[in-house]
């Protein structure tokens, strides 16, 4: 029977499926951070379980951490009390810690991959949402709830059902100017917010194929916004040159005998989806959110839309409480949006070539005085690669400002908030209310777009900066 | 896990879509390293007109005296959306829902209430826009009978659909982890055939 990668995937990770029980499947990689893990750990010592197997955890430190010091209690006494259980639960079970200031520091899905700790043709799980960026490497990876994590620190397995799967092909070429987060937005405006929920989604076509790494894992990274459990790329040869040599990927022999077994890794011709998305990549422009659901989304050169415009009741109904939480009429320019904050950074657009983009747009322009704007790199390494090349002096020569790798302004949870009324042009994922701050207005775009955004002081085709 | 068999309780009309998780408990509220405290921060921003929850926001139905003790909630599509925090369902659960009806969940949401104890029922948008309808002449008394699959309301009864396996663990508590322990001969049996570059 032809087979999907999914399927693929599926069946050499499966442990068992019983009669009546939900499927046993294998995870070869447990990546933990400081908010969703402290309970989970807490349930295994009162079970008095152990920990099965310390060598496949992570754990990092970046939601709840400041992106000014490295001090430990500089976001806070709570945050401080998270981060220090979190040192405290690694050294008892036994596992890896990059904690605050270590080289290897930084979002978790930044780092997995840096470190070739995510790898084509396993399972990656992390008690995160965003967890999907990983399936850029044709691994299956998802976001899991605390009780999960610690069913997967005492088992090393998950119960998980078989979900559906679609296949989102984008035709062609996209236009000069067009990065993966306009793709991604594209298929979210598509497909409404809840889209693809219940499946695991295989991104193809050559648009996608075109894509390098860290743009692949910027589409992975949003399926979970249109309610996909997963999303997946198919590894290739893009994917192998990225692995080859990380801290973390099969070295030698063992990397031949990985390379042998990923190039395995794809759906067969013949395979069949529960679900098929077509788009044509030449009609995808830059996108910009302008509501509370990542659905609600329009081209730079669109207006803001009309309750009106559509048919469906809750949709009408939704359309007007964002317009009213965002502070925006029916019928408005979007590129006379005036905004007040730039934020560059979250593990959807911290990497280096997204801070590349970014400060490729400004070209010796200053930020707006009517505008804070900050990047926060999404790793120490990708921090240090930026000032290598001198990304950081572009950066603060135009005013914005240079931040330690974190979560940051993504879902604030530091001190890195917005204010009732500000309104930001963000590289995150989410633009949900109060997401940057209680009150706060997020606008979800490219990193090109925010940083043209800064500039301008308002919504702006970065092509139209100059 | 406590046992979920049957549930009466006041239905409480949340007549929103896409309900995000960061809504339920806003972000601020994650600094705990415990599983309970998180039925005062519910809803924060929506329930509260201050940042410290002291003012109540009257406006908001969850403040509303008549729907007070309310143990079914219900919703719009795509409850529980965004991120995977399972605070959401604790701080639910820890208010005193037992029970969320809405025409669809995000997965990782509903995957979180199996696992802690509170049913999610799923019914057609069309049944959904009738409670809410009923629910606006109404306080309404609603009876969850998990084990007939049934809900009654208004002397109505709906049926819902639910995975056997999930009825089961919820009508019998059960801990998944000692499950799953339960097969660990399996899982080492699977170890051993894992390729070596793993």
């Amino acid at each position: 029977m032809a087979l999907t990668l999914y399927d693929k995937l599926w069946q050499r990770n499966l442990v068992e499926q019983q009669d009546g029980e939900t499927p046993l499947i294998y995870v070869n990689r447990h990546l933990i951070h400081e908010v969703t893990s402290p309970q989970a750990f807490a349930g295994l010592r009162f079970h008095g379980r152990q920990l099965r197997h310390p060598e496949r955890t992570f754990a990092t430190m970046d939601h709840n951490i400041s992106t000014r010091s490295i001090a430990i209690d500089a976001a806070g006494k709570s945050a401080a009390n998270q981060l220090a259980t979190l040192e405290k639960n690694c050294a008892e079970f036994g596992v890896t810690l990059f904690g605050m200031g270590h080289k290897n520091q930084g979002i978790v899905h930044v780092i997995g991959p840096e470190l070739g700790l995510t790898l084509p043709g396993t399972v990656i799980v992390c008690g995160d949402s965003h967890t999907a960026t990983h399936g850029a490497f044709g691994a299956l990876a998802f976001g899991i709830g605390t009780s999960e994590v610690e069913h997967v620190f005492a088992t090393q397995t998950l119960r998980q059902n078989k979900a559906k799967s679609m296949k989102i092909q984008i035709n062609g070429k996209v236009g000069d100017g067009i990065s993966a987060k306009d793709i991604i937005l594209a298929i979210i405006g598509k497909t409404g917010s809840a889209g693809a929920a219940g499946h695991i989604v295989e991104y193809c076509g050559e648009a996608i194929e075109a894509l390098s790494m860290e743009q692949r894992m910027t589409i992975c990274n949003m399926s979970i916004e249109f309610g996909a459990k997963a999303g997946l790329v198919a590894p290739d040869e893009i994917t192998f040159t990225y692995l080859e040599g990380r801290d973390y990927s099969p070295k030698g022999k063992l990397w031949d005998q990985a390379i042998a077994d990923w190039k395995t890794l794809k759906t067969d011709p013949d395979a069949e989806f529960d679900r098929v998305l077509i788009m044509e990549a030449a009609e995808i422009k830059p996108q910009v959110t302008w509501g509370t659901s990542l659905d609600q989304v329009v081209a730079i050169d669109g207006n803001v839309p009309h309750p009106d415009s559509y048919d469906d009741a809750v949709e009408k109904d939704s359309c007007a409480k964002a317009l009213q939480y965002m502070g925006l009429t029916a019928g408005t320019k979007i590129s006379d949006i005036n905004i007040s904050h730039v934020f560059i950074g979250s593990c959807t657009n911290s990497r280096i070539e997204d801070l590349r983009a970014a400060a490729n747009t400004i070209q010796g322009q200053q930020v707006s005085k009517d505008v804070t704007a900050i990047v926060v790199p999404g790793s120490y390494r990708v921090k240090e690669q930026a000032e290598k090349e001198g990304l950081d002096e572009i950066f603060i020569e135009a005013g914005f400002e240079w931040r330690l790798p974190g979560c940051s302004m993504c879902l604030a949870m530091n001190d890195d908030v917005l204010k009732e009324g500000e309104r930001c042009a963000s590289t995150s994922n989410r633009n949900f209310e109060g997401r940057q701050g209680r009150g706060s207005r997020t606008h979800i775009v490219s990193p090109e777009l925010a940083a043209a955004a800064a500039i301008a002081g308002r919504l702006i085709e970065p092509a139209l900066l100059n | 896990m406590k046992k979920f068999i049957t549930q009466t309780g006041k239905l409480l009309p949340l007549d929103q879509a896409n309900i995000d998780t960061d809504q339920i408990i806003p972000k601020q509220f994650l600094q705990k390293t415990e599983r309970v405290g998180f039925a005062q921060h519910l809803f924060h921003d929506w329930r509260y007109l201050d940042d410290h929850g002291n003012i109540p926001n009257p406006e908001f139905v969850l403040n509303q005296p008549e729907y007070k003790g309310a143990s079914v909630l219900l919703a719009r599509e795509n409850f529980g959306c965004g991120s995977s925090r399972e605070h959401a369902p604790w701080a639910l659960q820890e208010y005193g829902f037992k029970v969320i009806i809405a025409p669809s969940f995000a997965d990782i949401f509903y995957g979180n209430c199996i696992n802690i104890g509170v049913l999610p029922i799923i019914l057609t948008d069309a049944q959904v826009n009738e409670l809410f309808l009923f629910a606006e002449k109404n306080v309404l008394t609603i009876d969850v009978n998990l084990e007939n699959k049934i809900i009654q309301v208004n002397d109505k009864a709906f049926s819902f659909d639910i995975k056997e396996v999930h009825q089961k663990s919820l009508l019998k508590g059960v801990d998944s982890i000692g499950k799953s322990l339960h097969r660990l001969d399996q899982i080492q049996a699977f170890e051993q055939t894992m390729p070596a570059w793993l």
